[in-house]
């Protein structure tokens, strides 16, 4: 007879996990149905990724594993051992904000601010592997995250200028971009 | 969720022994490759498992390997990895430009070509738990309802259309599945590997309960073919085919040698076009020659109350497409 919880119901069975977690190697114990999602907002308290429509069609919950974006929300926490996973909590370093993060904020790309961790993550890994991208390279990268507030230009252009300053330019933002058109 | 227990598998004979296992016991399992469909369908609890049976964990199928002048592709490739292989990408651009067509970039890094190969059905009624056939009820709630997005060919009792891109380019490539069972392996050519709701309303394809599909194997093609992918969407990312064509044509010069012409969207299954394809072959593929296959295409076709519009739109996919493909040079 497996042991019985508070109320009475059969106490799940927790694995014990190696994960790494922004460089960091932590062990967790939890539940083997819980998704990833759950277990970085509920078991490792990193609440930078968000939980929306948790069907795959928002976003949202983009994390990085082994550099490559992914839904935390259709992939099980047990899936995940042996893998690298970076979530926004491990985009600034230190004090010092990753490009993107700096770019989002100078052009007002984030408004609620909830699909910007995806964002930000997806966006890293495209210009990981692609450090100038088009416009339409862009559109493309960001195709499976959804944004209910900023009529996503000001995302495409935040993209644009973060890569121009990662591959050493002194790019500006337009002006319009910040002052709108006269 | 519901809770569930994970197993992880070495191998495909390993997996559909546990499944077997764990139904013997009463218990459910699911088979789980990217997770990408299966667990939205857990969260609903449109599928209820006892225990997952990871595919993830086993090696060594996760590439594209020559096989007799054709590939073996293992069925844990992810799409994404699909779409970027280069003898795929050069030999087999029809496979290629179907799964870069499927779903976001986020769902194409975990989804599985065998995942989306056996994906269950997307009719709305099916995923918001409706108890139609395909959620083991006896009734289909589409047909008087709301069937917008539903079958004009094959349909009845149930009227989905096959939700995979990649099964449509499949079954244009002539392709082979490997089927591991607890008591074996056997291999089915595509056109026989998903089945009509009228067989069984259920399900999408043949395969057992404790079956699982480990690998597609696509035959050599002969020099001068050329294939393409086209897929109608009702915004430009992130979704399934309102309507798509897969076509594969063997070219002599300008005239056609053999086609093979698959459509997608349309159909509970891959609906392939035979009486088009005999058209083809032998000719050179004109304006006119096209524009007779289309109508050829949907010729038999019974839309639903909500879904005539599928009916021209399909015919200018197979014109267009087939003008573009010819053209290609
Ligand atoms: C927002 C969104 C948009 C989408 N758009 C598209 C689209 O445009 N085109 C398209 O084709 N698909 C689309 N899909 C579906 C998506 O492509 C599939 O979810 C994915 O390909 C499934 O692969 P997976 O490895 O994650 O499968 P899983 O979720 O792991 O499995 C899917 C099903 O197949 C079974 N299964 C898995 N592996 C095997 C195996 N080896 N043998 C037998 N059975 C197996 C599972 O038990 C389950 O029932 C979309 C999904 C979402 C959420
Ligand atoms: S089309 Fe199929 S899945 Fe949809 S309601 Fe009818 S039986 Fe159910
Ligand atoms: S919460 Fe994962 S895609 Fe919406
Ligand atoms: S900033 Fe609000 S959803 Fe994107």
């Amino acid at each position: 007879m497996k042991p019985l919880g508070k109320n009475g119901r059969k106490k799940l069975e927790k694995v014990h996990i190696r994960l790494r977690v922004n460089g960091e190697e932590t062990e967790v114990a939890f539940a083997p149905h819980k998704t990833l999602l759950e277990v970085l907002r509920e078991d490792l308290r990193l609440t930078g990724t968000k939980h929306g429509c948790e069907l795959g069609e928002c976003g949202c919950c983009a994390v990085l594993v082994d550099g490559r974006p992914v839904l935390s929300c259709l992939a099980l926490g047990v899936a995940m051992e042996g893998h690298e996973i970076t979530t926004v909590e491990g985009m600034a370093v230190g004090t010092e904000l990753h490009p993107l993060q700096q770019t989002f904020a100078e052009l007002g790309a984030a408004q609620c601010g909830y699909c910007t961790p995806g964002i930000l993550l997806t966006a890293k890994a495209l210009l990981e592997t692609n450090s100038r991208p088009s416009r339409d390279e862009i559109k493309e990268a960001l195709a499976g995250n959804l944004c209910r507030c900023t009529g996503y230009i000001k995302i495409l252009e935040a993209v644009e200028l973060a890569a121009a300053r990662m591959a050493g330019g002194q790019a500006e933002p337009a002006k319009e971009t910040i002052y709108g058109w006269e | 969720m519901k809770t569930f227990a994970n197993s992880n598998a070495r191998d495909f004979q390993q997996a559909v022994a546990l499944v077997q296992q764990t139904r013997q016991q009463g218990r459910a399992a699911s088979l789980v490759g990217g997770g990408s469909d299966l667990l939205g369908l857990v969260k609903e609890r449109i599928v209820n498992p006892d225990v997952l049976v990871n595919l993830k964990t086993i090696r060594g199928l996760d590439q594209v390997r020559p096989s007799n002048g054709g590939v073996n592709i293992g069925g844990l490739i992810t799409l994404d990895t699909l779409s970027r292989n280069d003898v795929i990408r050069r030999q087999y651009s029809v496979l290629a430009e179907a799964a870069e067509t499927v779903a976001t970039p986020q769902i194409r890094n975990v989804g599985t070509l065998a995942g989306n190969v056996c994906q269950r059905p997307w009719c709305w009624y099916f995923r918001n738990g409706f108890p139609c056939y395909k959620n083991g009820g006896n009734t289909c709630f589409s047909f008087g309802g709301e069937n917008q997005f539903h079958a004009i060919f094959g349909g009845g009792p149930s009227y989905i259309v096959h939700p995979s891109d990649t099964a449509v380019a499949l079954l244009a490539l002539d392709a082979k599945f490997r089927i591991v069972g607890p008591s074996g392996e056997r291999v089915l050519p595509a056109a026989e590997f998903f089945a009509l709701p009228q067989q069984n309303p259920a399900r999408e394809n043949v395969l057992a309960a404790d079956e699982a599909l480990a690998e597609v194997q696509i035959p050599a093609l002969r020099a001068g073919t050329r294939s393409t992918y086209h897929k109608i969407m009702d915004r430009e990312a992130w979704t399934h085919a309102v309507v798509s064509a897969a076509m594969v044509l063997e070219m002599d010069k300008q005239v056609c040698r053999s086609a093979r012409v698959v459509l997608g969207g349309v159909a509970p299954i891959p609906w392939r076009l035979p009486k088009v394809e005999q058209m083809l072959s032998g000719e050179r593929i004109t304006e006119a020659l096209a524009a007779k296959a289309a109508e050829a295409a949907l010729e038999g076709a019974k839309p639903l109350a909500k879904n005539a519009y599928k009916v021209p739109l399909t015919k200018g996919v197979v014109r267009r497409t087939l003008v573009e493909l010819a053209a290609r040079g």
